[in-house]
């Protein structure tokens, strides 16, 4: 098992080795590494750059190689003369995903500010989902982190992957059943107490921070929203809130999915939205085993004073076996737990800040 | 002809080619510069065509500062210098 690190300054690949997880190879140093994907289908990494200067690049590494090459960017089409007040500019690579196991090649990718792009094959081209991006709601959505929207989730059905749902910051969650030819609205039940009252339930400029899917049960789906966390039994039909319980915040920005269990969730928590740092300075990853029911604060290993780190949307994932977990901070620590988040230790506390945690 | 002088920093990602131009135009000389290097278009413009945000062109030791046009007048002698804006981090 491997994974990789997406960060502000380059690309950091890990090898697990003596029975813990170690640094290995570097990539893109000192370049900022928005985004990461390994394709289980042929192996192929890819490594979405952000430069500072530059502009937006990908790149694409053919399983067996070590090097990289510079492949297509997405591209908006020139812009119409429209009342759009947003430009039609890539500014950053936030998703990256497959498509379905049928689908050798497809690729998605969301975008600031807002674009989904796909591509059929490797990412030599890429297309923008006109379909999405010309809906008039678009014009509702507003930036939720950055000046601009943007697409965070992919969550492809692995069971039918025409079947894609969207979760957009800040444009509610949005689902096509026809690999994005139409599109709907997927946000009901969210609730966003940072909109007036009469707003608060409109699915369009819902905030969910991360939606993933729950790969044994594709029905299920998990959302760490801005406003606190809902959960989906219906394939996002409808979203029923959960409580965590007092002394275990419900803000946050990512949630991972066991891949065996659609019970079983683990969260990062902040204190408030106010308060973006770990409750009185104790970091802590909040697990459930019971569909949200109840909640586990697990903290053996995590930093317990003066810890200000905070975890950001891609910045927690599982791997498939349900027990082995990374966690980074946008501080630059890093840590691992290989028993289902019980136990956690620091692989690295010197890494830039993290954008993206993958296996791989 | 005009000459177009890369910041060096672009080296570590795309080749960088020597360019002397008979353009009258920034575009135009920009254009022989992308004719020589198809890469090197998408790290100076943007998919729109515009000059990108934190890219900074000098003529003749003027800022360019239309970054859409890029019609700015070129002479036989000028010196055009395409760098990174300190903007950009």
């Amino acid at each position: 098992m491997k994974a990789m690190v997406a960060t502000r300054k380059g690309l950091f690949e890990l090898i697990h080795d003596d029975g813990r997880w170690k640094l290995d190879q570097i990539s893109f140093l000192g370049e900022p590494v928005s985004m990461c994907l390994h394709d289980k289908r042929d192996g192929t990494l890819y490594a979405a750059l952000n430069l500072g200067h530059f502009g937006v690049k990908l790149h694409r590494r053919d399983e067996g190689s070590t090097d990289w090459t510079e492949i297509a960017a997405p591209a908006y089409p020139e812009q119409a003369k429209t009342d759009d007040d947003i430009e039609w500019k890539l500014k950053m690579i936030w998703s990256m995903e497959t498509g379905g196991f049928d689908e050798p090649g497809v690729l998605w990718i969301g975008t600031l500010p807002g674009g989904l792009f796909r591509s059929a094959d490797r990412g030599n081209h890429w297309e923008l989902i006109r379909s999405m991006w010309d809906k008039p709601e678009r014009k509702g959505w507003f930036g939720g982190g950055y000046d601009v929207p943007g697409i965070h989730s992919i969550c492809v059905n692995p069971r039918n992957p025409q079947e894609i749902l969207l979760g957009i910051s800040c444009g509610g969650a949005w689902k096509t059943l026809d690999g994005g030819q139409t599109w709907a609205l997927s946000a009901a039940g969210m609730r966003a107490s940072y909109m007036p009252p009469e707003l608060a339930e409109e699915q369009n400029t819902q905030d969910p921070h991360l939606i993933v899917r729950s790969k044994i049960a594709s029905h299920v789906l998990w959302c760490q929203h801005h406003n606190g966390i809902w959960r989906s039994e219906d394939s996002a039909a409808s979203w029923q809130q959960i409580h965590t319980p007092e002394g275990i915040p419900d803000f946050g920005f990512t949630v991972a999915a066991h891949a065996k269990d659609p019970n079983t969730a683990w969260f990062a928590p902040a204190s408030a939205d106010q308060r973006r740092v770990p409750l009185n300075g104790a970091l802590s990853v909040s697990r459930t085993r019971d569909g949200g029911k109840t909640f586990e604060s697990l903290r053996n290993g995590l930093p317990q004073q003066d810890c200000y780190d905070l975890i950001y949307r891609h910045g927690l994932v599982v791997a498939d076996d349900g027990r082995n977990l990374l966690m980074a901070s946008t501080t630059g620590n890093l840590w691992a737990s290989e028993n289902a988040g019980d136990d956690w230790y620091l692989i690295s506390g010197n890494l830039p800040p993290v954008y993206a945690v993958r296996f791989f | 002809m005009a000459k177009l002088v890369f910041t060096q920093q672009l080296r570590r990602f795309t080749e960088i080619p020597e360019v002397e131009s008979q353009a009258d135009n920034l575009r135009d000389a920009l254009e022989a510069a992308f004719a020589i290097n198809p890469q090197l278009r998408t790290y100076i413009l943007d998919e729109q065509g515009d000059l990108r945000f934190h890219v900074v062109v000098f003529i003749d030791g003027k800022r360019v500062v239309n970054r859409s046009s890029l019609r700015d007048v070129l002479n036989p002698h000028s010196q055009v210098y395409i760098l990174q804006a300190l903007s950009g981090g």
